[in-house]
């Protein structure tokens, strides 16, 4: 755990940047700073590491005070991760990735060969190992910044704005990938941007700072979007606090309507007893199963459906997988106003229409307490 | 004597290759200490940013200097050595080696530097494992303006007594009135000028396989561009002359 304790930074100039913060940076999880330029978030990660000094106040890491370490030690044992990843141009990715390892008196060999494998776990190929920064493309740089960050296995992992520099596109996967090694790894993670978006994805907590080093706001993500401290973060936040919230409720407990659905080489007595209650529509699938379209069931004849004729289903989403956001996406999308849900594999698993979404989601909201992390952070950026 | 192109006055109680070797010495051996003098000079202004206009300054002034008064000076103390034509042509690289330095190692990005020091290199790492090798193009830049110009400027050394290396041969083709030997001693001249810096394209072309090969692709012959490059050498010889 890192513990800062009545940290203040003040320049000699009289500039406060950071001013009298106080929070608890728990273990095995990711800890995003997000706030305005100016907000002290960056001059907090680097004080992490001893890059700037704290004018007052103290930071433990595991109840130890970092002032009294060694500066090179404990950095040794941070990865650090920057925007442009800030490789080491002259060298090649494998000796980048084991720069860190050789510092701390690895072989050659042994440094070079924890480098490849590093290189594997950050979805890098390793045909890459031995060419040099400039023939990469910037996502594959920050990965390697990623993979040279994690060379030492360092217990800590400090990212400063890494994903930053990259395209929309890129930057999910990075994300993606982000919250998936940190699955497999656990490492306690500080993690500093701009983009609330982003830190509402990758945090686990969220402090918001605002602009002279204040902490507005320390909380996990839904609590933020469901309940912002005061106007500054719920201004911060932006529009559709409500929606984005979604991402956090679970879909496991939707109720899925699994009737109205045939599939495209029904019979004639199939689709008619399909279609018998009050449903509207009749989703037509392939013969594996994977969704066609709706049509009403009075359009459909047995072995002439022609897909062109059918209504779009929007965005199918994974049923207890992805969020009631995506859940709800996939119903706005659709004419008929029904999602559908899909497993793992894309063949549909049943349809829910947009009452039983809305119910669900005052029912989630009547319970008040999102189901946690694991839910909402695959697609929290899916629908936005 | 018999009378071969490369025969050469027995007065330089030399042989034309012998002169060869004896102006690279002189010329080479400079730019080497003067390149080690710099390399600390030059951190030294990169850390104090302060520091950076005064050096340059004194760097331009030094070079100003006629190697003419630079003798004078020096002879009192060296006399008619070699080191007395060494020690200007030292002084002189200083010119071009603090800027190129001071530059290469402020071109190192800030990130690049940031995540050295993250990653726990003290100061000294810093320098040598990364500033130094990313400041390396543009140190060997000046590396090839300082070799050049002091492959030209040695010649002047004939001046304190055939401490010119191949412009002792234009000394004597002058007094003897042999066109043949100016010809020796100039194309001479060039023609290492030539190779040297052909050699240091090469060590660059070595020394930095990171390079993207659009900026590193060496031109098909690397002249050392004659109408720029002699200037220092022809200020020199018109200071020497007067």
């Amino acid at each position: 755990m890192i513990r800062i304790d009545s940290v203040t930074k003040r320049y000699p100039d009289g500039t406060v940047a950071v001013d009298n913060l106080s929070l608890e940076i728990p273990d095995r999880s990711i800890t995003v700073f997000v706030g305005p330029s100016g907000c002290g978030k960056t001059t907090t990660l680097r004080m992490i590491n001893r890059m700037i000094e704290p004018t007052e106040g103290r930071i433990l890491l595991d109840g130890k005070d970092l002032a009294q370490q060694p500066v090179n030690t404990l950095r040794r044992s941070m990865g650090y991760v920057i925007q442009n990843a800030g490789l080491f141009q002259h060298r090649t990715i494998v000796d980048n990735i084991a720069t860190v390892p050789r510092l701390l008196g690895w072989s050659k060999d042994k440094a070079r060969a924890r480098a490849r494998e590093l290189m594997d776990r950050v979805g890098l190929d390793g045909a890459l190992a031995k060419r040099y920064p400039y023939q990469l493309s910037g996502g594959q740089q920050q990965r390697v910044g990623v993979a040279r960050a994690l060379a030492a296995d360092p217990p800590v992992l400090l990212m400063d704005e890494p994903f930053s520099a990259v395209d929309p596109v890129v930057r999910k996967g990075l994300q993606d990938e982000l919250l998936r090694i940190q699955e497999e790894l656990g490492k306690t993670i500080v993690f500093v941007t701009h983009d609330i978006d982003e830190a509402v994805k990758i945090g686990t907590n969220v402090a918001v700072m605002r602009t002279g080093g204040h902490l507005a706001q320390f909380a996990p993500p839904a609590e933020l979007l469901s309940n912002p401290a005061d106007d500054f973060v719920e201004d911060f936040l932006g529009a559709d606090r409500g929606i984005r919230r979604l991402s956090f409720f679970s879909t496991a407990d939707l109720g899925l309507l699994t009737t109205p659905i045939v599939a495209v080489d029904s019979t004639a007595e199939q689709i008619s007893e399909r279609s018998a209650g009050d449903v509207p529509y009749l989703l037509v699938t392939d013969v594996e199963g994977k969704p066609l379209g709706w049509s009403e069931p009075a359009r459909l004849t047995a072995g002439a459906v022609d897909p062109e004729r059918l209504l779009p289903y929007g965005r199918p989403f994974e049923h207890g997988k992805e969020s009631l956001r995506a859940a709800l996406d996939g119903a706005v999308l659709s004419p008929t106003g029904w999602a559908v849900a899909v497993s793992a594999d894309g063949r549909v698993t049943g349809v829910v229409s947009q009452q039983t979404i809305g119910e669900a989601i005052r029912a989630a909201h009547a319970e008040g307490d999102p189901d946690g992390r694991t839910d909402g952070r695959t697609d929290a950026k899916v629908a936005g | 004597m018999n009378g071969g192109i490369f025969d050469i006055p027995s007065d330089l109680q030399n042989t034309y290759w012998g002169l060869v070797g004896l102006h690279l010495r002189l010329a080479l051996i400079p730019v080497v200490a003067g390149l080690l003098v710099a390399l600390p000079i030059s951190q030294l202004c990169v850390m104090l940013r302060w520091l950076y206009p005064p050096v340059l300054w004194v760097t331009t002034i030094l070079y100003a200097i006629p190697s003419l008064a630079f003798f004078v000076v020096l002879i009192d103390y060296t006399g008619q050595t070699e080191l007395t034509v060494m020690i200007p042509l030292g002084v002189y690289s200083l010119v071009v080696f603090v800027p190129a330095i001071v530059d290469g190692v402020r071109s190192v990005p800030q990130e690049t530097l940031d995540a050295a020091t993250a990653m726990g290199l003290g100061p000294w790492r810093r320098y040598f494992q990364v500033q130094l090798p990313i400041a390396a193009p543009a140190i060997i830049a000046g590396l090839r303006v300082a070799t050049v110009s002091s492959i030209s400027l040695v010649s002047v050394g004939m001046l304190i007594g055939n401490q010119g290396g191949l412009g002792n041969l234009l000394n004597d083709g002058m007094i003897y009135h042999q066109p043949r030997l100016v010809w020796l001693s100039v194309i001479g001249t060039a023609v290492l000028a030539i190779l040297a810096d052909a050699f240091l394209v090469l060590v660059r072309i070595l020394v930095t396989p990171w390079m993207p090969r659009g900026n590193r692709k060496p031109r098909p012959v690397d002249e050392p561009e004659p109408e720029s490059r002699p200037e220092p050498a022809a200020a020199a010889l018109e200071d020497a002359v007067r």
